[in-house]
């Protein structure tokens, strides 16, 4: 245990958790719309290659980023039109949306693999990065991190403190209620679905800008999932959200970190098991909350 | 993955089945892959030796293959699915098919079956391997010369015999250039996953390594070193030559294409048998990837001459005095291992730190 320098822990959990973070609260914004998108995964991995993709074409990670929530958005249109305007069943749309994803990001990287994209500076604050111990853990990451947890701040204040947000929320809690006050649900929620897809965007991008970085096929390995556990974890509160992301990234540093230490005594599977552990014994321990009332149930205005 | 998988299985048959009504008379050779043939390592190479058969026999064959195949009962399936659409032979590629491998072989006794990296065999299967130990010797001559922490840090992939005796193998080289060296092995637990692997890596360096071994298949560990400046690495399965001249200071390769192309020509001309292959250095299986001028000219000289006599014969890797972790004598003074211990090798040698998770 001596051997962990707790600065670089706590930097590296930060860095770990922004990705499942940024994909969470989307989600976590379209199922207050009362809309259950299982296709993060693929949003994610679609959001990994376009950005990949764009930042290499154009040189710029910016323009990059941004193509990565487009793509995720995109994609997430797909879903959108499907379960809206079709009406087909939101489970099995979602769960082809991630294979779609899947399919779909090995096929435009194809040229992409083993390419180096640009680099994403770290963003240079001054004075606030030279603040001894808070410096490093902080104010030495680069802008999407910072993106993230504002992202997370906006969705909070939306959701409670706009009257927008409470449309959202309505619209999620009882679409034939909100219907009938003259509510546009489909209209919502369809924002709500590529809001949700453009920030699975944005966390994938994360993956093959910064954290890994590069591109290759199935890089998001299960992220999209864990994000979609969180969001039940955190009871569809943007607060809990960071902390669930928080926890998990912690667990899954910690448990590296603590055999790169070289002086663990503790079997590696258990360490393993750790972030998934840990994750749902806190699950317990909050209790998770009420799911929005009318999740995952369809909406037809004749209904 | 087990939908994708599933699909890609379909794909796979299908077409198997459009090959097997365009003409009877090619030998089909089906592969299946543990991860994408895009991670530029172990999957890759497999996939390098498939299109060398296809290269080296034209139309007389038809290829098939199947990628990001997870271990376990899915293998299976696929391998069933290969086997009825008129597969004649069938290469699986990791070793965490071996049940798989054997289950499907037992169905088809007239299909034949080469196995990567394992043990099981039987009428109609074949088990072939590298002896990647050897270049990791190499490996960890370089590494103990090139530390300036001290701390060499090991991405394992899985706590199986493959992969500990390569631990194994860096660590008595590094340590009889270093005896300061110390090794640190984090399990990844994947063999391909970039995410957790940049971040293992991560991990090894913020502990103090300044060095990094990698026996999982992507390259990402390579650009955490890059990121992270003054560490270097090796290139694991494939050359990864994208990140030299640093971090990547030389590498692995595993080059399968002439095994291939003599297997499967075996099973054209009749003469197929299973056998056990274990090539070396000297057979051209196990290549060690270009040692870049990062590293100083007299450690890539001894570098390149432990490499020729492992290549000669003259140096076993293994060769006594060894303890094990324990302090129990293994090899006794000129003895060198046989290869029976080496397959099934599950204990650390003398000096390194930690448990095997078993």
């Amino acid at each position: 245990m001596s051997n962990i320098d707790p600065i670089l822990l706590l930097s590296a959990i930060i860095i770990v958790s922004t990705p499942i973070l940024l994909a969470a609260i989307g989600e976590l914004v379209v199922e207050r719309a009362g809309v259950l998108n299982l296709g993060v995964e693929g949003m994610m991995i679609t959001g990994a290659v376009c950005g990949f993709v764009v930042a290499t074409l154009s040189g710029s990670p910016w323009l990059g980023f941004a193509g990565a929530a487009l793509g995720g958005a995109l994609l997430s249109m797909i879903f959108g039109i499907l379960t809206q305007l079709f009406l087909s069943n939101q489970v099995a749309t979602g769960l082809a949306l991630t294979l779609f994803g899947l399919g779909l990001s090995a096929l435009l990287g194809q040229g992409y693999i083993g390419v180096k994209g640009p680099a994403v500076p770290d963003l240079y604050l001054p004075l606030l990065r030279d603040i001894p111990v808070l410096g490093p853990i902080l104010f030495r990451h680069d802008i999407i991190v910072y993106l993230a947890l504002a992202i997370v701040l906006g969705v909070w204040i939306f959701l409670n403190r706009t009257r927008a947000g409470r449309v959202l929320r309505a619209v999620g809690e009882n679409h034939d209620a909100a219907h009938a006050l003259g509510y546009k649900v489909v209209r919502v929620r369809l924002m709500a679905i590529a809001f949700g897809g453009a920030c699975a965007g944005l966390g994938g991008a994360y993956l093959s800008l910064v954290r890994v970085p590069q591109w290759t096929e199935g890089m998001t390995a299960g992220a999209g999932w864990i994000a979609l556990a969180i969001v039940v974890f955190a009871s569809w509160r943007p607060g809990r959200l960071v902390l669930g992301a928080w926890l998990f990234g912690g667990a899954t540093a910690l448990q590296l970190a603590l055999q790169a230490s070289g002086g663990v005594q503790i079997p590696i599977e258990y360490l393993q098991m750790a972030p998934y552990l840990a994750t749902i014994l806190v699950l317990v321990i909050l209790r998770a909350g009420r799911a929005p009332g009318s999740l995952g149930r369809p909406f037809h205005a004749s209904s | 993955m087990t939908f994708k998988t599933v699909l890609l299985g379909a794909t796979a048959a299908m077409g198997l089945a459009t090959g097997a009504m365009a003409q009877d008379d090619k030998t089909k050779v089906g592969f299946i892959y543990v991860g994408p043939i895009g991670d530029l390592g172990w999957s890759y190479q497999h996939d390098q030796g498939r299109l060398a058969v296809e290269e080296e026999f034209g139309d007389r064959v038809e290829t098939v293959y199947v990628e990001s195949v997870p271990e376990g009962p899915d293998a299976e399936r696929v391998l069933t699915q290969m086997a009825l659409q008129g597969a004649d032979m069938i290469f699986t590629t990791s070793f965490g098919f071996m049940e798989a491998t054997m289950n499907a072989a037992q169905k088809f006794p007239d299909v034949k079956f080469e196995h990567a990296t394992g043990y099981q065999r039987a009428d109609n299967v074949s088990t072939y391997s590298a002896r990647f130990y050897e270049g990791r010797a190499v490996q960890g001559l370089i590494a103990g010369e090139m530390t300036e922490s001290n701390i060499i840090g090991y991405i394992g992939s899985y706590p199986i015999p493959e992969v500990i005796r390569g631990i194994n193998a860096a660590y008595l080289q590094a340590k009889k250039v270093n005896p300061e060296v110390e090794f640190r092995v984090v399990w990844a637990y994947t063999w391909f996953d970039p995410a957790k692997e940049a971040e293992a890596a991560k991990a090894l360096i913020d502990a103090g390594a300044d060095v990094i071994l990698q026996h999982t298949d992507s390259t990402a560990p390579q650009a955490a070193a890059q990121e992270a400046g003054d560490v270097i690495t090796f290139g694991q399965a494939s050359d990864m030559f994208d990140y030299a001249p640093k971090p990547r200071v030389s590498s692995i390769i595993d080059n399968w294409n002439q095994y291939y192309i003599d297997r499967v020509g075996a099973v054209m001309d009749g003469s197929w048998e299973s056998q056990d292959v274990w090539g070396g250095i000297d057979s051209g299986m196990v290549e060690i990837g270009e040692i870049t001028e990062a590293v100083p000219a007299e450690v890539k000289e001894a570098a390149l001459e432990l490499k020729d006599k492992i290549a000669a014969g003259e140096l076993h890797p293994f060769t006594g005095p060894i303890n094990k972790q324990d302090g129990s004598a293994w090899l006794a003074e000129g003895e060198t291992a046989d290869d029976e211990t080496l397959a099934g090798m599950n204990f650390y040698v003398e000096g390194i730190k930690g448990e095997i998770p078993q």
